[in-house]
């Protein structure tokens, strides 16, 4: 067989060699609607966690959307949503030195700390 | 998403490459902003689109037996499925656009056959059994897929595939308890059942591709963690854990060859008609025509919606 076809196609394999193209052709991208992301909170007592995101023409059909595709077997009691473009990232990869400052902390971790093993309840 | 302009030292390729290793020699995850070599990025791109479209095109074969389901019952629960499907293609897409790729383009690309879907879709469902056939062997044959998928180097298709394969549990029982049911009913029911068997086992086996002699590329993406198994290891496992639940449902796998390897454990199958498998895959399957046509029909003629929406949306815009 010329290209590759691999099982990691999930629902079967798939053709994963190089003439399959991959780039989007700029004419043929519909800018239609905006790119939301998605945050659900899974039960009372815990944070809204980013699950993904969808497409909608505006926030509330961002909601709407957002509960067919990710709470469908009550995976949330809480969801937001909000525009990708108006998130503001920290930096293009994680060994930025934003968070150099909190490396060389280490006194704000209980276990620089040496307490004799006997001393109760520490 | 933006990122605020720091100021950063131009980091040299070598440097960039090196750290990217180190992430995936460490077994951790690479991130949509991290950097990548573009032939890392590229083969996501063609593994997790294609996935998308087989989840999305695979809503066909089932859902033509939407509105002659038996009873509300089954009825209700080949919706959830198929409904299932329409949601693991949108999370796929939703990983493939952490790449750069666009969800509309995604959906041209396919439309235009210039990007495929798995084989498997361009059989027909003949019967009602097919459902349940499709849950039991279809579905079965994708968890074998999916569950190594969980653990892909790449974040945004691990955390996808996890969600994809809590619920493709639910999708294999519906299809083996579909099966036990007719299996309790009439002659004419099992065979059914029978017929259906037949004509899903070869195509089932052939979702896992071809042999490994014949996957030049699966050594690199090994190295990349986005391949675990090779395509022989992950069909093995799905015959091993498939011949057993064919027993106990009364059914007949229809491979003459088939027979247990005592040395090993494993069942050993017959040889694969891989000239049927290319055949299907480059178009000339049962059903290849119609499911795009019908996909493009979806496209096109709820387009009035999308500008409908869009204009709503910027006349009330926020
Ligand atoms: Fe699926
Ligand atoms: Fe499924």
């Amino acid at each position: 067989m010329s290209t590759d076809v691999t099982a990691e196609g999930g629902h079967g394999a798939v053709p994963t060699g190089p003439e399959v193209p991959t780039e989007p052709r700029p004419a043929r991208v519909r800018r239609d609607w905006p790119l939301y992301e998605v945050f659900v909170r899974g039960k009372r007592g815990l944070n809204h966690v980013h699950v993904g995101s969808l497409h909608a023409a505006d926030d509330e059909m961002a909601v709407d959307a957002a509960r067919d595709l990710y709470t469908r077997r009550n995976e949330g009691v809480s969801i937001w949503v909000v525009k990708a473009a108006d998130i503001t990232a920290s930096s293009p990869d994680e060994k930025d030195p934003l968070f150099a400052p909190s490396g060389d902390k280490v006194y704000r971790h209980p276990t620089f700390y040496e307490i004799p093993e006997d001393v109760p309840h520490m | 998403m933006t990122a605020p302009t720091l100021e950063r030292p131009a980091a040299d390729e070598a440097a960039l490459q090196e750290h990217f290793d180190a992430t995936i020699a460490a077994e951790h995850r690479i991130e949509p902003r991290d950097w990548m070599p573009e032939g890392y990025r590229r083969t996501l791109i063609r593994q997790i689109a294609q996935h998308a479209h087989s989840e999305i095109i695979g809503m066909q074969p089932e859902g033509d037996w939407l509105l002659a389901a038996p009873s509300l019952r089954r009825k209700a629960i080949l919706l959830a499925k198929v409904q299932d499907e329409a949601g693991h293609g949108m999370y796929l897409y939703s990983a493939a656009e952490t790449l750069g790729a666009d969800r509309a383009d995604l959906t041209d690309k396919l439309i235009e056959r210039m990007q495929k879907y798995s084989s498997i879709f361009n059989y027909p469902t003949l019967t009602y059994a097919d459902v349940g056939v499709i849950g039991w062997l279809v579905d079965g044959a994708a968890i074998c897929n999916q569950v190594p998928l969980c653990r892909s180097s790449y974040g945004p298709y691990a955390r996808a595939m996890i969600r994809i394969c809590k619920e493709e549990s639910f999708h294999q029982r519906q299809g083996y308890e579909l099966l036990m049911t007719m299996m309790g009913g009439s002659d004419e029911q099992r065979a059914m059942v029978q017929d259906a068997v037949d004509r899903w086992w070869w195509p089932s086996l052939m979702m896992f591709g071809p042999p490994d002699a014949d996957s030049p590329n699966s050594a690199q993406s090994m190295a990349w963690g986005i391949k675990r198994h090779s395509n022989d290891e992950l069909r093995q496992r799905f015959v091993d854990m498939t011949v057993p639940q064919a027993q106990f449902l009364g059914v007949t796998l229809p491979d003459p060859d088939l027979e247990f390897d005592a040395a090993t454990g494993h069942w050993r199958s017959g040889a694969i008609d891989w000239e049927e498998f290319k055949r299907v895959l480059a178009g000339d399957g049962p059903m290849n025509a119609v499911r795009i046509a019908r996909r493009r029909a979806a496209r096109d003629e709820n387009a009035w919606v999308t500008a409908a929406a869009t204009a709503y949306a910027e006349k009330h815009g926020a």
